[in-house]
This record gives structure tokens, C-alpha cells and sequence, in this order.
């Protein structure tokens, strides 16, 4: 079994009582909790404020084709604190049309580059990011090609370039 | 006038004759100085290829240079994707003739493990290639295995009369039968006219 | 030493500059394809002279699309995508990816099988630094110190063919196990190498520790401080460099490391430099791991048991008793797989090159629904602008190979 983190109960306490509702669960020793949308920038600086001042990871999750969704886009963002090795999962969730959430770049620098992956590959506009342009895919690309309902194999796009051949070059 | 029918020269020891053709060509094939467009993976196996257990230098293939504008042969050693794709054509559009290509890889050769959005399905769809390596990644001793049959092609073509463009054929047949096949969702292959119609409409289709 | 008159000094100003120092700047496009030998990035650095006053870093250039793959194929299938991320260590990678997957199963693996994937993640760690810091010796100009780094690489290329069949891109690990046992002639020579490459990293310290060029070169350049290494999510030696003490191995045990007595490296000065001999120092500190790993290695099943009923049953478990044939029938057949609980969870390993986790999403089937991977790669090109302010052109490559950034990992 991976190792379990030290409890975050008492953080856990603090956002709940600030913010309501926050639906905490434990799932092999991870916690989580889901924070509103419309709260998510200051339930960030509670955390930030308590001690999480690394910031692991902040992705997507496209619940379109799963069962029992409530909402399609579930955005995750995983914290860590250096002092006590504790962790944990917030999770925030944003629906159709224009997905839209608090960037918090202000917060942690790191989000920066992290935001605008979402951004390139879910199409989840971040409000208050410095710099909100695509990351990997090509700029003149339009669709957001991690969402579900987008294929695997693309729509054509790779096969779309001027061949080269040995008389021209 | 047919210089075979006169008289037999008697050559001394450091002399050799030879036809200008093969003689350039033995030049070429064993100085290449690749260029490595070293994407992903085969990148590190092309790195190991140069090191000092599996050595490319004693093949000629002494100078990496990474300017194209220095080199003939150039090794595309990953896979490549769409956003790469312009940088690979320009940048072998900036080497000077006579150049050759190696496709290294299943990535390079034809998309490898990745048939997603972003990767092309072979560079040879879009550049001339000469030589394919399949392996993921190939084996140093696969790399210079096709070196070699490359040294064996660049004698056996020869550069001077120009026959390596006799390619261009090859490669519009290619890229015609891609843009045939993905927008029409029936199956041409239950329909043996249906497919003779397609077959021909390919020669002639127009290029976009 | 620059050009311009004395008031307009780089280093006392940001990017926004006014317009007539603007007549100074030039823009210089470094990659796609560049002479360095990190692969597929792309720089372009606005330069007054020769010192750099922005950077804007591009990446995207290798972006595959491993994450939607991770989509499509199975957990035993998509480990050898994740061979393709970090291709300098890549069984690091693999057993990343099932440290996550097992996590969200719940698996408790043997104790064999745990010791064995240290000791491969252990030799990746040091197949990894050898090439990283090669990369540094080779692009400020030390080619002798990247041949020898190289050839230690290809001693370790052949423990793991002898192991598994493949020099790298292994796909080495499996859920519940790893795909081969360790055989008498694989640990005679991860002996024989335990015992050789000491004095190659001697000879390698020797060139360039105290190397008055190299020093120059990587001393002071690229100064990342601990706040800042911790606002912009650096783990590995990136951050141990500059004084985050912060270490998987110790402080979230997995595997056997809990068991193992090692050094954790840190220096605190967050230059090219410390980050050169933290890399040194972890190798050496890894070499000491596969020493008391290989000596205490359990004997004992290296795969979990039939009732788990994931990883496949032994040849002679499948012939000889209902329960192997019925584990094998379930787990080889098409639509068939083991069930995976509609839950989310992220695990990491402490990779190479810092933090490397995979959130994983399982939807009943033994398919990912979603298989995210958090690459420590692109924190670490995102603090390249941040670090290379004010320093020289010839500082872009020793700082960019100080940071170990990998094109696949970095785009995916």
C-alpha cells in the first residue's frame, strides 16, 4: 500500500467551516474535498494560509462518457504541505457552455504553466490568468483535444500538411 | 570513340581509373555527416550509436553537425508531430543536394505506438525518405546496419545523373490514397468497381 | 561588460523596458532543432548583447497525446507508452505507473517484488543522472565526461536486455508484479557493475568538480532560491539543489526504501553547480541502495497470488490447478480484466527528475478513464525564464541542461 499521508482533519475542519458543505472523502489514505466554483480563489488562500505551500499538480478530469457524473468537467488540484508531508485533493467542478474557474497564479507561480494545459486541452477559461494561451497543441489548432468527445485519431488535422518531394527540394 | 577497343595501359601502382559517377559516389557514402533531428526516444539510441561501444565514426559518420546547412544526411529520430512538422520540412529544405534521409524508428517510419491526433503517420508522407530502421527504438547496431545499406544505395544510385528523383511517383501515389479514404465513410473494399473508380480517381485527383 | 552606456545596466531592470533601450535588444530563436542535446524545446530569447533579458520558453513540439491514449488502452498495455515519457530512465516511469495503478486498486505487492522494482528504479535513477549531468559536461564542452557517462549507461542498458529483453523503453513492470524474475546471471552483473562504476565516477569527478572552466560556467548561474523553488512546484534535485529537503523516498516511503539505509542530498546554494553535485551525490547514495537492496533481497513469489486475480498465474499454476486457469482465462481474455473501482487517486514516486505522480481515474474496467501524468519536467522549463535573467547566452545551455528538462515528459 502506498504510504498514508498525516491526517488533515483539522484543515478539513477550517474549509468546512468557512465555506459550508465541502464533502470530504477518504480513499486509501487520500483526502478530498469539493469546493464551489464561485469560492474556489479564497478556499485556496485558506489553504495556502494553513501550510500547503506546494502545489502539486492541477489537471481535468472530462466526465462526460462516466457513470453517474453530476458535472462534466472536474477540475483537480493537488496540494502538499513541505513541513508535514500531509496532502491534499481539492476538487472543483465547472460544466457547459464556457467552463470558467479563479486562476490562482497569484498564489502559486507554478499554476501558470499547469492552467494553461487545462486550458489547451479542456477549454477551461481561467479568470485572472497573466498569460491564458495554448501550451502543447499548435497555436492555429481550435478544438480541445482531451475532452471526450473529441477522437483519438484527431479529425484529419495530422494528415493535413504540403508534401515535399525529392524534385522540389 | 570507343576507347575500350585500344590498346591496354599499363597503369603504375597508385593509379586507378574509374568512372567519375562511382568515384564521387564512394566520397559521399563514406563521409556522411549526419544531422541528427532527434525528437524522442531514438534520440538517446542515436546518442549511444555516436558514443564509444557501438562507434558511428568509424563509418565516416564522424561530425554531427546540427546546422543543415553542413550536413547530407539527415536522421529524424522520434516521432514527429504536427507541430514539428514545418520545422522538419523547412529544415530539410535548407540542406544542400546531394542529401539522403533516414527514418529511424516505427515513430518516424509510420507513427509508431502513437496513432493519435497529434502524430504523423510516417515523415515519409511528407519528406523523402531513403532509408527506414524499424525497431522502438532500433538498436544501435540496426542504425548502423541502414547506414550502411545507405552507403550501399548512395554507390549503387550515385548522384550525378540524378536518378534518386525517380521517388516523386512513390510519393504521390501515397498521400493521394489518404485523402481518398478519410472522408468517404463506405467500404470501398466489398465493391471491386467501387474500388477500380477510386484507384483511378486517385491518379488523377488534384493536390489541395 | 556590456556594450550599452552604464545606465542602462540589464540586471537593474525587468522586461518592461522604455523604448530607446529597445534599439539594443535582439531576438534570437534558440530550437526547435538546436545543437544542444535536449531534444525538442524552442526558446526565443530577447538578448542585449550577450546578455539575455527575457525568455519566453515554447514548448509542444513532441506533444503525442499520451493522456488520451491512456484512455484506450489497458494498464498493463499503456506501460510501455509510459516508457516513452522520460526516456533516459524509463523503467522509473513504469514503476511509477503501476505504484499508481496498485494504489488505486488497493494491491499489496510481495516483498521480492518491491525490493526488485527499487533496485531497477534505483539503476534508472543513475542510468538518469550519468546522462543528465553527460548532457551538461557535453554542452559546455567536456565531450570525455559524456563518453565515460555513456559507457557506465551501457553497462546498465545490458543489465536490463539480461533482465527483460530491452535495452530501455522496458515496460518492465505489471500490476501486481513485474514481468521477469531476477535471474542468478542478472544480479552477478548488476554486482559486477556495483563494482565498477565507483571509480568511473571518480574519474568523471575528477574532470569537472573542481575543473576551474566548469566551475566558472555553472557558479552562480541560474540562482534558484527555496521560496521560489517551492512557489513554482520544483521537486527533485532542481529543489534539493536549493534547499528543499523534500524526498519521496523518505518522506513518504514506498516500496522497500523504508527499509534502506541512505542519504538523502541537498545543498543550498541553487545554482548550476549544486545541482551538479547533488546529482554526483545521488548516485553515489543510489549505488549504496542497490548494495543493501541486492544483499537483503527476499526470496519468495515475485507476482501477488491467483486470488488477487491480477497479475497472471505461473505456467505451472495455470496446468496444474482450477484457480490458475481460471485467473489466467480472466485476465487474458478480451472484455474480461479485473474490476477497478469507480474511484480517482494519484500516487508518485520520487523519479529522476523529482515528483513523478499519475492520477488515475478507474471506471470498472481495466481501462484508465482518465491516466493523467504530472511531469516534473514542465515546472522545471517553467522556471528557465526566472533563472536565466541576466546571465549570458552561453549560460542558456548549462543552465537548460542543469534542469534535466525531457521533451517527452515535458509535452506528453
Amino acid at each position: 500500500m502506498p504510504h498514508t499521508p498525516p491526517a488533515v482533519d483539522d484543515v478539513v475542519a477550517a474549509l468546512a467551516e468557512r465555506f459550508g458543505a465541502v464533502e470530504p472523502s477518504v480513499y486509501r489514505g487520500q483526502t478530498r474535498v469539493v469546493i464551489p466554483a464561485e469560492v474556489a480563489f479564497e478556499a485556496f488562500e485558506v489553504l495556502k494560509n494553513q501550510g500547503f505551500d506546494l502545489l502539486v499538480d492541477v489537471t481535468c478530469v472530462d466526465y462526460l462518457d462516466y457513470k453517474g457524473a453530476k458535472h462534466r468537467y472536474g477540475l483537480v488540484y493537488l496540494l502538499a504541505n513541505t513541513a508535514t508531508n500531509q496532502r491534499l485533493t481539492v476538487r472543483v467542478f465547472a460544466d457547459d457552455p464556457d467552463p470558467t474557474v479563479a486562476s490562482i497564479v497569484p498564489l502559486w507561480e507554478g499554476a501558470n504553466w499547469l492552467e494553461r494545459e487545462v486550458w489547451d486541452l479542456f477549454g477551461i477559461r481561467f479568470e485572472g490568468h497573466p498569460d491564458l494561451r495554448r501550451l502543447v497543441m499548435p497555436d492555429e489548432f481550435t478544438a480541445h483535444p482531451l475532452r471526450k468527445d473529441y477522437p483519438l485519431q484527431g479529425r484529419g488535422e495530422r494528415h493535413n500538411f504540403p508534401v515535399i518531394t525529392r524534385d522540389h527540394s | 570513340m570507343a576507347v575500350e577497343n585500344g590498346p591496354k595501359l599499363e597503369l603504375p601502382e597508385n593509379v586507378f581509373v574509374s568512372k567519375l559517377d562511382e568515384l564521387a559516389s564512394w566520397c559521399r557514402k563514406n563521409s556522411l555527416w549526419p544531422m541528427p533531428f532527434a525528437t524522442a526516444c531514438c534520440g538517446i539510441e542515436l546518442m549511444a550509436t555516436g558514443a564509444s561501444k557501438h562507434d558511428l565514426a568509424r563509418f565516416g559518420a564522424e561530425v554531427f553537425r546540427f546546422s543543415p546547412r553542413q550536413c547530407d544526411l539527415m536522421i529524424v529520430a522520434g516521432r514527429v508531430v504536427m507541430k514539428m512538422l514545418p520545422v522538419l520540412q523547412r529544415i530539410w529544405q535548407q540542406m544542400h543536394e546531394p542529401k539522403w534521409c533516414i527514418s529511424m524508428g516505427a515513430c518516424a517510419s509510420t507513427g509508431g505506438v502513437f496513432d493519435t491526433y497529434a502524430v504523423v503517420q510516417g515523415i515519409d508522407r511528407f519528406i523523402p525518405v531513403d532509408m527506414y530502421v524499424p525497431g522502438c527504438p532500433p538498436r544501435p547496431e540496426q542504425l548502423i546496419q541502414a547506414i550502411i545499406d545507405l552507403q550501399d544505395k548512395i554507390q549503387r544510385e550515385g548522384t550525378i545523373t540524378g536518378r534518386e528523383f525517380d521517388t516523386a511517383g512513390r510519393q504521390a501515389r501515397k498521400r493521394a490514397l489518404v485523402e481518398i479514404a478519410a472522408p468517404l465513410s463506405i467500404d470501398a473494399s466489398r465493391n471491386p468497381v467501387l474500388q477500380r473508380e477510386l484507384a483511378a480517381a486517385a491518379e488523377t485527383a488534384p493536390r489541395s | 561588460m556590456s556594450i550599452a552606456p552604464p545606465e542602462f545596466d540589464v540586471m537593474s531592470r525587468g522586461p518592461d523596458t522604455g523604448a530607446r533601450s529597445e534599439d539594443y535588444l535582439w531576438t534570437l530563436n534558440f530550437g526547435p532543432q538546436h545543437p544542444a542535446t535536449h531534444t525538442t524545446l524552442r526558446l526565443v530569447l530577447k538578448l542585449e548583447g550577450e546578455r539575455v533579458v527575457d525568455a519566453m520558453p515554447e514548448m509542444g513540439y513532441l506533444h503525442s497525446g499520451f493522456e488520451k491514449i491512456g484512455e484506450h488502452l489497458t494498464f498493463n498495455q499503456y506501460v510501455t507508452v509510459t516508457d516513452r515519457m522520460n526516456y533516459i530512465s524509463p523503467i522509473a516511469n513504469n514503476v511509477a505507473w503501476h505504484h499508481a495503478v496498485e494504489a488505486l486498486l488497493g494491491l499489496e505487492l510481495t516483498s521480492r517484488c518491491k525490493y526488485i522494482r527499487t533496485i531497477v528504479a534505483e539503476l534508472a535513477r543513475i542510468s538518469d543522472h550519468l546522462l543528465s549531468n553527460g548532457a551538461v559536461g557535453l554542452d559546455t564542452g567536456a565531450f570525455t565526461f559524456f563518453l565515460y557517462a555513456f559507457y557506465q549507461r551501457e553497462v546498465i542498458y545490458d543489465i536490463f536486455e539480461t533482465l527483460c529483453g530491452a535495452r530501455f523503453t522496458n515496460s518492465y513492470t505489471r500490476v501486481g508484479g513485474v514481468s521477469q524474475d531476477f535471474t542468478p546471471l542478472v544480479i552477478e552483473k548488476i554486482r559486477a557493475f556495483l563494482k565498477t562504476v565507483p571509480k568511473t565516477l571518480d574519474d568523471m569527478e575528477r574532470l569537472l568538480t573542481r575543473n576551474r572552466i566548469f566551475v566558472d560556467r555553472t557558479k552562480g548561474v541560474g540562482v534558484l532560491t527555496k521560496e521560489e523553488a517551492i512557489n513554482r512546484s520544483a521537486t527533485g534535485p532542481v529543489a534539493r539543489a536549493s534547499g528543499v529537503t523534500r524526498d519521496l523516498r523518505k518522506d513518504e516511503p514506498y516500496l522497500a526504501y523504508g527499509d534502506l539505509d541512505f542519504k538523502v542530498a541537498c545543498a543550498s546554494a541553487g545554482d548550476c553547480y549544486a545541482r551538479y553535485l547533488v546529482r554526483m551525490q545521488e548516485m553515489r547514495e543510489s549505488l549504496r541502495i542497490v548494495q543493501q537492496a541486492l544483499e537483503n533481497l527476499p526470496g519468495g513469489p515475485v507476482n501477488v497470488g491467483i486470488d488477487q486475480r491480477t497479475a497472471l498465474p505461473t505456467k505451472k499454476q495455470v496446468y496444474s490447478s482450477i484457480e490458475g486457469t481460471i485467473s489466467h482465462f480472466e485476465l487474458s481474455m478480451a472484455n474480461r480484466g479485473f474490476e477497478v473501482p469507480f474511484e480517482e487517486s494519484y500516487a508518485a514516486i520520487e523519479a529522476p527528475n523529482g515528483e513523478l505522480g499519475f492520477y488515475i481515474v478507474g471506471d470498472g474496467d481495466d481501462t484508465a478513464y482518465r491516466a493523467r501524468c504530472r511531469p516534473p519536467s514542465v515546472l522545471h522549463f517553467a522556471l528557465f525564464p526566472f533563472l536565466i535573467r541576466g546571465h549570458t547566452l552561453s549560460d542558456v545551455v548549462a543552465v537548460l541542461g542543469s534542469l534535466n528538462i525531457i521533451a517527452a515528459e515535458l509535452d506528453r
